[in-house]
């Protein structure tokens, strides 16, 4: 991670939490074309991202924010709001979470879920887009299909979990409830599991 | 650095008096292990025994009362473990069942000692508290009906509301049963009078490093007569109750820091009363939406602890750390878990409302100046993040 001024995350978060860009100022002035909400301020965590869109292009022509979070989840929905300004609704709704963090210069791993949260809300807010246009066949639903039987946990908490820190079996057991009943899904979630820190966070020593 | 730091985290630590840092410089040349028989040896233990007496003296004990250790976490370790030793040869550890009681509000170090107490089958009751932080006596009156209570564990002043105790109280029920009563009174030493006497406690843990004292220290006070297991096993320093070559220069500032709060702890807490009462009245008055945590009187004289609605706690304290001023959160983004403080939500506070906490705890050099700075950063800061914010949006809906 980049760091030259001792804070505690890198520069680039520092600067767009000090200077957060495309903030959404007045809520009803705002004539947006899609908007989504994910996160609850319970767990820490809310994101809102509006956008408007050219539509005979497809291209988002702006992208505005708020955020109820920590620094990192301050600067995560600013960043994601320039990256996204003149990308195509195609481009844009396969940001990941891994992105988004490289472009903050790097995330400790605890705050990995304030980026994961950015790009789910940008695409609440596309497929919200899509719905307002009359064409919720385009609607891309979340990936969630369920691992465990008993428990009802899907391949998204398994994911989830990884961002939150998990890394061994035992704790994506104690995380989900995963496998605590029959433990017929134990070596798909095993597997699950590798995926998805290699996923995001290959480049590290595990 | 151009730019002045005020800290304002003084229940985090504090800095090393000036007249302890004198202390402990001269200390540095006393290097003897007090264990040994010639010149050197003696010099050394001569200082550990005087600065034991300084210490107990402070709070109403005998000197071979006070045991001293690394910190107050191995402090309150030492006593929560002390009923679950297997070894045949412990006075201690009891065959038959056990159970112990707490509370909900306790420093990790005694929630992560008795939660190691529960894995190894001892049962661990954890006392409610009101939404100010005190705890529900009724229900310890209850929970020792039990016979298999063989200790009871309470705070005594929290580190993160400042609520503090009826320790008085809850000794004398707890005695009544002939248990024993330990208190982490870490907090509380060296900012409010503390008498083990008085309190009528058992056991009783401090720190130095929260009083103007060096950090890696911490004393156990343990009555005469009280059965007791080390935690450390080894030599036979500290009469054999804490093995390992004592921290000399440490245990010669810790002293030094009690001294030095025997001259200054009571003109301190008055004064600081007064700024805490100064921010309270001026954050009322400056932001909306605003809740004071913690006792409005039995509260540690130093520490405000306030939420801010719709602002989230780690934001406001880096705002706050980018213009030079350090406060602490119960926000669960600063603690690197996912649950906000534990401390908040036993009170009843909404997790909400725990996110967007702050702790702002001032000391001896904490000035009327500085609260003024903080007072005059502060509702821009909480405006900034609550513009930002979709909690306070939605709510204003």
């Amino acid at each position: 991670m980049e760091n030259k001024s001792n804070w505690v995350y890198s520069d680039v978060v520092k600067e767009h939490f000090m200077n957060p860009r495309n903030v959404l100022e007045d809520e009803s002035a705002y004539a947006d074309d899609g908007k989504g909400v994910v996160g609850n301020v319970k767990c820490g965590d809310q994101m809102m991202v509006v956008i408007k869109v050219d539509k005979e292009k497809g291209v988002i022509t702006d992208c505005r924010w708020k955020t109820y979070g920590c620094a990192s989840a301050i600067a995560s929905t600013s960043i994601l709001s320039e990256a996204v300004k003149g990308m195509t609704l195609d481009e844009a709704f396969h940001i990941s979470p891994k992105d988004i963090a490289a472009r903050l210069g790097g995330l400790p791993e605890h705050k990995i879920h304030c980026s994961v949260l950015g790009d789910k809300a940008l695409r609440a807010a596309i497929n919200d887009y899509y719905v307002r246009q009359g064409a919720p066949e385009k609607v891309v639903k979340e990936k969630a299909r369920i691992i465990c039987q008993c428990m009802n946990v899907t391949d998204q908490e398994i994911e989830d979990a990884v961002l939150e820190g998990v890394r061994t079996y035992l704790s994506l057991q104690e995380h989900t409830k995963l496998g605590t009943v029959c433990g017929q899904c134990k070596g798909e979630a095993i597997q699950l599991m590798q995926k998805y820190i290699q996923e995001h966070f290959g480049d590290k020593k595990l | 650095m151009d730019k002045k730091i005020i800290y304002m985290d003084h229940n985090a630590t504090t800095p090393l008096h000036p007249r302890v840092k004198e202390e402990m410089s001269a200390m540095m040349d006393v290097f003897g292990n007090p264990s040994s028989m010639h010149s050197f040896g003696r010099q050394a233990k001569r200082r550990i025994e005087d600065a034991r007496e300084t210490i107990a003296g402070f709070i109403a004990a005998k000197s071979d009362e006070i045991v001293f250790v690394g910190s107050g976490s191995e402090a309150n370790n030492t006593v929560l473990k002390l009923f679950s030793c297997c070894s045949h040869r412990c006075a201690v550890g009891q065959d038959a069942p056990r159970e112990v009681i707490t509370t909900r509000i306790e420093h990790p170090c005694v929630m992560e000692a008795s939660h190691c107490l529960r894995d190894q089958g001892i049962k661990v009751h954890y006392l409610d508290v009101d939404a100010q932080g005190k705890v529900n006596k009724d229900q310890l009156k209850t929970l020792l009906l039990s016979d298999k209570i063989l200790l009871v564990s309470v705070m005594l002043a929290n580190n993160e509301i400042g609520t503090i105790q009826d320790i008085k109280e809850i000794a004398r029920i707890v005695h009544e049963k002939g248990i024993f009563l330990h208190t982490d009174a870490v907090q509380a030493v060296g900012k409010i009078p503390v008498d083990v006497n008085d309190l009528g406690v058992d056991f009783l843990s401090f720190s130095a490093h929260k009083i103007y004292g060096p950090k890696g220290v911490g004393a156990l006070y343990v009555r005469q007569g009280v059965p007791f297991c080390p935690f450390i096993h080894g030599g036979h320093q500290e009469r054999g109750r804490r093995a390992g070559t004592e921290n000399t220069i440490g245990i010669v500032g810790f002293a030094k820091a009690i001294e030095m709060r025997t001259e200054e702890m009571h003109d301190e807490h008055q004064r600081l009363l007064r700024l805490k009462q100064l921010m309270k009245d001026d954050i009322q008055k400056k932001i909306n939406d605003v809740y004071f945590n913690g006792h409005p009187v039995d509260s540690l004289a130093g520490t405000l602890n306030v939420s801010f609605e719709g602002a989230e706690g780690e934001a406001l304290l880096l705002y706050l750390d980018l213009e030079g001023i350090a406060v602490s959160t119960g926000s669960a983004c600063a603690s690197g878990s996912l649950d906000p403080s534990h401390v908040l939500l036993a009170t009843g506070v909404s997790a909400e409302a725990a996110h967007g906490s702050l702790r702002i705890s001032l000391g001896r050099e904490t000035t009327e100046e500085e609260v003024s700075c903080l007072l005059d950063k502060l509702p821009a800061i909480v405006k900034k993040v609550r513009g930002m914010s979709t909690a306070y949006s939605m709510r204003r809906k």
